[in-house]
């Protein structure tokens, strides 16, 4: 029992690094209607950005949280202005494979400027809190962070979409383009905020992913299956599903390990993810494709 | 004392050959205009074309006298005009309320008298405000759409074909609201499958075919002449 608790544990954690990625990935597919490839090393280069901060002015870890999703929401607009915005108007296939591309791009910049070995926030191990009451089971104060900080995240995600103007707009843009256009919905100002908070949120994956382990150049990377595989059971182009995605993802990966040896992990997602594709393409909430 | 709409000698598509040959349009505060014609005829076409929706190769689009050809949608509702598409004319998952808002984000300070003249339009619209607008029927669906187009005050509102797929008891109400926006002051200008109808209360209509103005007259001339008739309205 204490070893399910702790494992549905593990998988919050996970889940909470998901669904900071899966919210962003699915976001710019609801507007922009392409599957975002790039995304993973969004979460490699906001950590490494995070980690840069933190050793230049000597702060302790969790100083690389807001430096990194201030940094990569300038930089995932930047993208878009020099990259995305030039083809906005060709197929989506193009826009993928340019992703593709990009995710190339920053995982070598990020392998040039900080090298590639595996580096960290900060040395030695955090003592966990023992919890007695709960059968002994053993809670590190980071992940109890990671949760908590992911959870308030998600809550502004939440309170913008639907109490502020822009949020309200980003899912009618999502809902229905071309009736966003005939409205007056300034289409490109939404676009923006929306790379804002992908590429925050993506950094902020990116620095808990950090936080947990460590750092290296495919960190995102590897991280992108069940990313993808979150935003799809929720339903793509809906942030509220992948939410429920990136947890099920992530409570499903830890959760294989007391059945599978734990390398087959990415391989539970992927699972899930074709099975969901198979049953039912449109993801647990009715999605946009 | 200029239109509040004039559109003149318009040529343009989708990008291949010109659907619209040389179209014209004219539309005055007072007036409900009717744009009839048989399937492919363009009026669609028309309506997209003069909100800037597709490219105008050669002519003239007027509003107020000031010249708006291929302004963009943004500026043609700042502009005052509003338009409602035939089909997938409401943000499914936002609820009416937010519909609503939607079409008023051009606008700034408080929504709340928009909302108001909305909402005693089309009472049931207040009574459902909460709800998701992809739950309703397609009647209570086309209010949200036309009242999120109302939201903007506008000068001229655009509906392409407003009573498509709608029961004949929901047209009859449809065609009253639109009357009843018309006496408001703001003129009005529809295309529409059910011509008889919707001419009955024009102030004047179109017919068109293959992308030209084939006869133009008020509502109930139309109606009366055995041409238009036997053409378009089914004898």
């Amino acid at each position: 029992m204490t070893d399910i608790l702790q494992l549905l544990i593990y998988g919050l954690v996970l889940g909470s690094v998901l669904t900071m990625g899966a919210i962003g990935v699915s976001m710019i597919f609801g507007i922009l209607r392409f599957a975002h490839f790039a995304h993973g090393d969004f979460m490699t280069l906001g950590a490494y950005l995070g980690l840069s901060f933190i050793s230049a002015f000597g702060l302790s870890s969790w100083w690389a949280l807001p430096a990194a999703m201030v940094g990569m929401g300038v930089i995932a607009v930047f993208i878009d202005q020099v990259l995305y915005r030039r083809i906005r108007r060709t197929q989506p296939v193009i826009l993928l494979i340019a992703s593709f591309g990009m995710a190339l791009i920053l995982r070598s910049l990020v392998q040039l400027i900080w090298g590639s070995d595996n580096q960290t926030y900060a040395s030695g191990i955090q003592f966990p809190w023992q919890l007695d009451w709960l059968g002994g089971m053993r809670l590190k104060p980071d992940h109890l962070w990671i949760m908590l900080i992911s959870l308030a995240l998600v809550a502004g995600v939440h309170l913008f979409l639907t109490r502020t103007r822009l949020g309200k707009a980003m899912r009618a843009m999502s809902d229905n383009m071309d009736l966003a256009l005939v409205s007056g919905i300034p289409a490109e100002r939404v676009i923006m905020v929306t790379w804002v908070i992908g590429g925050a949120l993506a950094a902020a994956a990116g620095v808990f992913l950090g936080i947990d382990t460590r750092l290296h150049p495919v960190m995102g990377w590897t991280t992108l299956l069940p990313v993808f595989a979150a935003a799809i059971l929720g339903g793509i182009g809906r942030p509220y599903g992948a939410i429920a995605g990136g947890m099920i993802i992530g409570v499903s990966m830890e959760m294989s390990t007391l059945l599978i040896p734990a390398a087959y992990k990415p391989a539970v997602a992927f699972a899930i993810m074709v099975g969901m594709l198979i049953l039912r393409p449109q993801g647990i909430f009715k999605g946009t494709v | 004392m200029s239109s509040l709409l004039e559109a003149k000698g318009l040529y343009g598509g989708y990008g291949g050959a010109d659907i619209l040959q040389g179209t014209h349009l004219r539309v005055e505060s007072d007036e409900i205009v009717v744009i009839v014609g048989p399937n492919g005829a363009g009026k669609s076409t028309a309506m997209k074309a003069v909100f800037g929706l597709l490219r105008i190769r050669e002519g003239e689009v007027r509003y107020r006298g000031e010249a708006i050809t291929n302004a963009k949608p943004e500026q043609m509702v700042r502009h005052g005009i509003a338009y409602v598409p035939q089909e997938k004319n409401v943000f499914p998952s936002l609820t009416v309320r937010e519909n609503l808002e939607m079409g008023a984000y051009l606008m700034k300070g408080d929504l709340s008298q928009r909302l108001d003249k909305v909402y005693t339009l089309f009472p049931k619209l207040a009574e459902r405000r909460r709800q998701q607008a992809g739950l309703m029927s397609g009647g209570e669906r086309q209010m949200v759409a036309m009242g999120r187009a109302l939201m903007i005050d506008p000068q001229l509102l655009m509906l392409d074909e407003p009573t498509a797929g709608l029961s004949p008891l929901l047209i009859d109400e449809t065609f009253e609201r639109i009357k009843e926006i018309n006496a408001q002051g703001i003129g009005v200008l529809m295309v529409e499958q059910n011509a008889k109808q919707a001419l009955a209360i024009a102030s004047r209509g179109y017919v068109l075919a293959t992308g030209s103005n084939r006869h133009e007259d008020t509502g109930p001339n139309l109606l009366a002449d055995p041409e238009v008739a036997e053409m378009f309205l089914g004898g």
